[in-house]
């Protein structure tokens, strides 16, 4: 990690849970130090306008400010030991312009005085004055009207950052206990929360203020079987949301009771640790998959990420005009595709959109991070493509006269581009169950949690696993399967889609860390379904000897 | 400003422990420039440089320890900093598996420094963006690179006297040209401590070709291949490989190296008779610094010796434990090899396929370490010696303990990520099925 303020989480046991390195942008600080609300609107306001007034000055044709404090805090633990508490802190700004038809960014940390906003603006205005003398053709910026000065707040019920250290270390220990109990042989668990305080001031005439809050429960479990030297895991049926600590105050109406219990809009970590550490265990003796054709029945908690990286990722607009093409890739979802407007997504009952709105959602916000009111639109209609996802200075591209409102940053230090909205499958129109759903299938597998996953770098063909496996045979779940993972390909895969249950079984996954462009930034972003039917594809076993 | 001198970054991490009233205190002291330049489309897209110089204090009480940074360096910024890594530490938990803080240790002296390297500025950065560029907007193709240069050095100290300091500077340049039709896409990737052996010309030639050979691409079915590997399509796997043997996971059962019954397959012959890795921090090729982030020396450790497991790598704690020497994870692997170019493996093949690179390497399996993933930006068809014809990429799944038990020859390593390796020829490499990505 060659990024500069990354203070590298390692030695966490993030590793054995297979999930990423946690790197950090921040300073480390005091827990009082997360409930503090940061500099007043009003400041915020003239340093914005300094560098606004400033930029211009120097002959700007459009700027934008965005003044950013980003807090975090994570609670590590691993059987019955805390092995970590992080506080962070980030605090900068970061101004973009278009100077000479070009784009011109910079950053300063702890920019306080509307001086150091002023300079911020002055070197952005000669970054880009530089850059122009390389540039092909001149940033076209779709209208965007000013709104004033407004605000957004994530409408969380309790502000994880005030809840005390001390009940979130006893949660995770007693998780840590019960899993142990019930059959785990070692359990690693983790709270992970985050809030944005983000102010974004533009020559258009806006002035916006938002808070938004993220959390993650995060838990894996091993349990091992001494005699044979095998192991296996089950990680959490958590997904991360943009609520508050009311997350892990879980109502009865919030569980999805079945084969297993999964969660809606809150989730009881006890309960599903322990049933982590009883499945992992079960998973040591099941039946290893025999390769070959099955219906899947996949549940949110999986579809989610084949969401993720099968149709938000390849109907992203930049990549498909190459601008990612020496990094994430390029898209198999060509311009000529959209263009005919009969390209065959998906089945007829495929109906994918994008969503910066839904409550409760990781990509929920006011505004994006160029100031474009957030919205909801369709990529794919009735199975057929019918859009991108898009930012200002793409619009035009696809004869758009707005951005979609998908402009994001993961940092003040970082410059703003087009990241993934919230995808979404939308629920099946006629009531279905799962339960209905299962009752028809002669062959199949059911499928619950993400696990590994790979796609190439035009979205065509993937591979995933999960967590937990069920065979279906003859309409009935015969019990568990393990070394299963399917391959397809994203088009002849949501064709094969034959069955989406309504919206009562409608949740949703997601991630923090969607990584895109060079240097990477990480963005939070959600993915909603109901459980889903696929018929006839290819599933193979992953079990080897070494 | 942000790179220190030895003696300048002494006197700040003496002085910030000289505030000390906790038990064990130490500091890290980092400082960096980085530039970067990015295009695609044959334009440039982004282009910035940044600075940072930030300081990091551990306060110990006990087994409490509490951290706090901060990049203000006036004596009461610095005192302040002291004060609240003290307070933090004595509200933590105690950490049951807290190591008391090492002394003065002696670090090996490695040659990670290059002043042409911290030499470069935005003009440069422009003319090697503009070297790559320019011959593929000639040829009609279409190109798209990132090169990212950093200056920077750590220094660490501590109360019971330990200091170490390393400057270094490091050049990462990737090259992805495509045809404009886009059915042909090749790849070249560059990484150095000096930036006087960069030639973004040069390795865009190598991506120019391969992308214009790639295109209309052969399917073959997908099986068990004969392959070879670049550098750069190897070297994720071998990292991730390295990166899992870690000795408290395979005491604790859940790795790779854990053994039936218990205990760790140290000492047992896991690969061919061929694989030797080791690390060696004083490595010209690519050298490291001397000490890891923890303070621990880092020294010339041979992980594989002829195909046998000789060192896992410890945390403090875990060696402790089990009585042995805590050996850090390395900063980077070298792989011995052979002295055949990449030219004399494919000459010797009869029936194989080149992979230039793979791309989305996910763990599928941490019990047999089975990775899959994809072949990108050119794979072409041996036979008889010679490159035939492009062919549709792969996705494989494959773990690199029976890759490299597959092993039929070894060439010349070459400098990739940081690391050292052969291009490889192995037999029986699985490919599952195929790709229709250019």
């Amino acid at each position: 990690m060659k990024r500069r303020d990354f203070i590298q989480l390692s030695g966490m046991g993030f590793g054995a849970m297979m999930l990423p390195n946690i790197p950090i942008i921040g300073n480390s600080v005091s827990q009082e130090a997360l409930l503090d609300g940061g500099i007043d609107v009003a400041l915020k306001k003239r340093l914005a306008d300094a560098a606004l007034n400033a930029a211009k000055a120097k002959g700007a044709t459009y700027t934008d400010i965005r003044i950013g404090r980003y807090l975090n805090q994570f609670v590590v633990t691993r059987e019955d030991k805390v092995q970590n508490i992080v506080n962070t802190e980030s605090y900068g700004v970061g101004v973009r312009v278009i100077a000479n038809g070009c784009w011109g960014f910079a950053a300063v940390v702890d920019a306080k005085t509307e001086a150091d906003t002023a300079k911020a603006a002055e070197e952005a205005v000669a970054i880009a004055k530089a850059n122009s003398k390389l540039l092909k053709e001149p940033v076209q910026l779709a209208p965007q009207k000013g709104f004033g000065e407004v605000s957004w707040k994530a409408p969380i019920k309790k502000n994880a950052f005030e809840v005390p250290i001390k009940e979130k270390v006893d949660l995770l220990l007693s998780v840590n206990d019960a899993a142990l109990k019930n059959g785990a042989n070692y359990v690693n668990s983790v709270l992970f929360m985050v809030n944005e305080q983000k102010y974004f001031a533009s020559t258009d005439g806006s002035y916006i203020d938002q808070d938004i809050h993220r959390i993650w429960p995060i838990a894996a479990v091993t349990a091992i079987d001494p005699k044979t030297g095998k192991f296996e895991t089950r990680q959490a049926l958590s997904a991360p949301v943009g609520m508050g600590y009311e997350y892990l105050q879980v109502n009865p109406s919030d569980k999805v009771t079945g084969i297993t219990t999964r969660y809606n809009k809150g989730y009881d970590m006890l309960e599903d640790v322990t049933a982590a550490a009883q499945q992992a265990k079960a998973k040591l003796t099941a039946k290893s998959v025999e390769a070959g054709k099955y219906d899947l029945i996949l549940d949110p908690s999986h579809l989610w990420l084949t969401i993720h990286e099968s149709v938000g990722h390849p109907l992203e607009l930049d990549r498909v005009l190459g601008y990612e093409a020496n990094f994430a890739g390029t898209s198999f979802a060509t311009l000529d595709k959209w263009q005919s407007k009969n390209f065959n997504y998906g089945s007829k009952q495929v109906n994918l959109f994008a969503d910066k709105t839904q409550v409760g959602s990781l990509g929920a916000v006011g505004w994006d991070d160029e100031g474009v009111q957030t919205k909801r639109w369709d990529l794919v209609k009735d199975g057929t493509l019918v859009n991108y996802q898009a930012i200002r200075d793409q619009a035009h591209i696809i004869g758009e006269k707005e951005s979609h409102g998908c402009c994001y940053a993961d940092s003040w230090s970082s410059v703003q581009f087009q990241r993934m909205a919230n995808v979404s499958l939308a629920p099946g129109k006629t009531p279905l169950s799962v339960e209905e759903m299962i009752k028809d299938v002669k062959k199949g597998i059911y499928i619950i949690g993400d696990g590994s996953f790979s796609i190439d770098q035009q979205r065509y063909n993937f591979q995933f696993g999960g967590q937990l496996f069920y065979e279906i045979k003859d309409g009935k779940i015969e019990g568990m399967l393990k070394d299963v993972a399917y391959q397809s390909n994203t088009q002849e895969f949501w064709n094969s889609c034959t069955q989406i249950c309504d919206e009562r079984d409608y949740r949703l996954g997601g991630s923090f860390f969607d990584g895109k462009g060079q240097p990477s930034q990480s963005s939070a972003v959600s993915h909603g379904s109901s459980t889903t039917r696929f018929n006839g594809v290819n599933v193979i076993n992953t079990a080897r000897k070494i | 400003m942000a790179i220190l001198t030895k003696e300048e970054a002494k006197k700040i991490i003496d002085k910030v422990l000289a505030y000390s009233k906790a038990d064990e205190m130490s500091v890290g002291l980092t400082g960096r420039r980085t530039g970067n330049i990015r295009y695609a489309r044959n334009t440039v897209s982004t282009s910035g440089e940044s600075t940072d110089l930030s300081l990091a204090v551990t306060a110990v009480y006990g087994k409490r320890s509490g951290t706090s940074t901060i990049n203000e360096f006036d004596d009461a910024s610095l005192e302040k900093t002291v004060r609240r890594a003290e307070e933090i530490a004595r509200l933590a938990p105690e950490n049951p598996e807290y190591m008391p803080m090492l002394g003065p240790q002696t670090y090996l002296e490695s040659n990670t420094f290059s002043q042409s390297t911290a030499d470069i500025n935005p003009d440069y950065r422009a003319k090697a963006a503009f070297d790559s560029i320019d011959p593929c907007s000639k040829k009609n193709l279409v190109a798209a690179g990132y090169l990212e240069d950093t200056t920077g050095f750590f220094a660490i100290g501590n109360s019971k006297g330990l200091f170490g300091y390393n400057k270094s500077t490091s050049v990462d340049f990737s090259i992805t040209v495509r045809t404009a039709d886009g059915l042909g896409s090749g790849y070249a990737i560059k990484d150095y401590n000096d930036v006087s052996k960069l030639n973004t010309k040069s390795a865009t030639e190598v991506a120019m070709q391969k992308a214009m050979a790639s295109v209309n691409a052969q399917a073959l079915e997908p099986g068990k291949y004969t392959v070879i590997l670049e550098p750069a399509a190897s070297v994720d796997l071998l990292q991730n490989m390295m990166r899992s043997i870690d000795a408290r996971n395979a005491d604790e059962g859940r790795s790779f190296m854990s053994k039936k019954g218990g205990g760790t397959r140290l000492g047992e012959k896991l690969f061919d008779e061929r694989v030797n890795i080791y690390s060696d921090p004083t490595n010209q090729e690519v050298p490291n610094s001397g000490f890891s982030g923890d303070g621990r020396p880092q020294e010339k450790i041979n992980w594989i010796e002829n195909g046998v497991v000789k060192n896992l790598y410890y945390s403090r704690f875990w060696a402790d434990k089990k009585g042995v020497k805590a050996v850090p994870p390395p900063n980077g692997f070298l792989m011995q090899g052979g002295t055949q170019s990449l030219a004399d493996l494919i000459k010797g093949t009869e029936k194989g396929i080149l992979v230039t690179r793979f791309w989305y390497i996910r763990a599928v399996d941490p019990q047999t370490l089975l990775y899959t993933g994809l072949t990108r930006d050119g794979t072409f068809y041996i036979e008889k010696g010679q490159i035939k014809f492009p062919v549709k990429n792969f996705r494989f799944n494959e773990s690199p303990v029976i890759m490299l038990n597959n092993l039929e020859a070894l060439g010349a390593p070459v400098r990739v990520s940081g690391n050292m390796v052969p291009p490889m020829k192995i037999r029986d490499f699985t490919f599952s099925s195929l790709s229709d990505a250019v």
